[in-house]
């Protein structure tokens, strides 16, 4: 006998399918004039503060063989390390941004600044990151991972230091290619599939 | 700002399986290796805000945003709606509820679909609102229509309508489907079979909600939606004395 406790679970996901950008891109899947312009469409405003990148990537099979379907959500903190809507955060940095990848080729490009140190509930810092969200045909749930950056000291991060085999961090680690460019390729399976979160 | 403590973990049982052999594409592409399970932290609980003025008038209807209103989609009028609430039942105020879905003869609007059931020129198949105070959100649109697709045998999507929400951190966020009370498809359907645990799936089907509808003009359906919540405590919030 106990008395009754039934909190609402969360309502279960469903695929986002092959058409997810007649919902979220809309002016990208050809759909002009219902919405003036795609929600998400940049991560920064001209004069946001701080280092300007460019991220490239796929988002690749097991075989290594880019998917031309997905849709990318990303979130960050501004230079400084704070969120959009947080006292002091700069308003030329929207932190979140939504990108198809290219229809043909596969490949994503992310504009933004290099987010800073965001601080952690119990003290501490975490290593510069961006949130990645991926939706794409034959997942049923959306992928959750961190791109942290290859020229970072990385060495404490809570999330990075978590991962049981050292090789497997490397996945979730941008390489910088050139300057303010990096190179982030998720792997959805195989010997080079990324480390995926549940946070 | 106020801590409003982390986000209770992901009931990974009560959502779909990432493989399953009745839907093919999962297996090749939904990630073999477990997931890194971590508490949240201020780069999960944060998250967008889109403010009311970013929508148009004629955003959360299906009827009219394509043609402006100018002319009208074929297909049966209803209504959507229902609030969005969290895990600890509070209201989710303010937050971003996308749609989209197939017209009257279960056709996209876009160029992969090559369906034989024909573009609707009056129908473009998005919309979005902002859920109010009270997590409110509703749509009006036409009931989309099953459809085959290519996966084994004879297989069709159940009528349904694809949802996207924010909530106020970036792991709340949700896509999902709704399906309709009634359709005999979901039973069939493998992708609404990802889901194993029966009272889930139900939890997807919008029920018929006769006293929203309105005579002579549209039926109404009824869909909640409940996002993640946060683990408040006053001990982890550390209050003075304690």
């Amino acid at each position: 006998m106990v008395q009754r406790f039934n909190p609402p679970l969360e309502t279960p996901s469903q695929t986002a399918g092959p058409y997810v950008q007649i919902g979220c891109t809309p002016n990208y899947a050809g759909l002009s004039g219902i919405y003036p312009e795609d929600i998400g469409g940049r991560a920064i405003e001209d004069g946001a503060k701080g280092t300007l990148i460019t991220v490239r990537g796929f988002i690749r099979d097991g075989r290594g063989e880019a998917r031309l379907d997905p849709m990318i959500e990303t979130w960050q903190a501004d230079a400084g390390g704070k969120f959009a809507g947080q006292d002091g955060a700069d308003p030329m940095v929207n932190g979140f941004c939504r990108f198809p990848v290219n229809a043909e080729t596969g490949e994503f490009e992310l504009i933004t600044v290099k987010p800073g140190p965001v601080p952690m509930r119990g003290g501490g810092f975490q290593a510069p990151n961006i949130a990645f969200w991926m939706n794409l045909q034959g997942n049923n749930i959306g992928l959750s991972t961190r791109m942290y950056f290859d020229d970072e000291d990385n060495s404490t991060d809570f999330v990075l230091s978590k991962v049981p085999q050292t090789y497997r961090r490397d996945t979730m680690i941008a390489k910088k290619t050139g300057t303010g460019e990096y190179r982030f390729d998720v792997y959805l399976q195989g010997d080079l599939e990324t480390v995926f979160l549940d946070m | 700002m106020k801590d409003l403590g982390p986000l209770i973990p992901r009931n990974r049982a009560a959502q779909p399986v990432v493989h399953d052999p009745n839907v093919k594409t999962t297996m090749r592409l939904g990630p073999n290796q477990p997931l890194l399970s971590l508490e949240s932290t201020l780069q999960e609980e944060s998250g967008p805000r889109f403010g009311h003025s970013a929508l148009g008038p004629l955003d959360n209807n299906l009827i009219a945003n394509y043609t402006g209103g100018a002319a009208m989609p074929i297909g049966e009028r209803i209504r959507v709606h229902g609030f969005v609430r969290d895990e600890n039942e509070r209201p989710v105020p303010h937050t971003l509820v996308e749609i989209w879905q197939a017209n009257a003869g279960g056709r996209y609007r876009h160029v992969n679909d090559s369906y034989l059931a024909p573009m609707d020129e009056n129908f473009g198949g998005c919309g979005r609102a902002i859920t109010d105070e009270s997590g409110y959100y509703e749509f009006m649109t036409i009931r989309p229509g099953a459809y085959p697709w290519p996966n084994h045998g004879n297989q069709w999507r159940p009528m349904h309508i694809h949802f996207s929400v924010f909530g106020h951190s970036f792991n709340q966020r949700l896509i999902t489907q709704m399906y309709f009370e009634g359709d005999p498809l979901i039973a069939m359907c493998p992708v609404a079979n990802t889901i194993k645990m029966r009272s889930q799936l139900e939890s997807l089907v919008a029920g018929l909600d006769m006293g929203a509808s309105r005579t002579m003009d549209y039926l109404a359906y009824r869909f909640d939606i409940v996002l993640r919540g946060r683990r408040q405590s006053m001990f982890e919030n550390k209050l003075e004395g304690m």
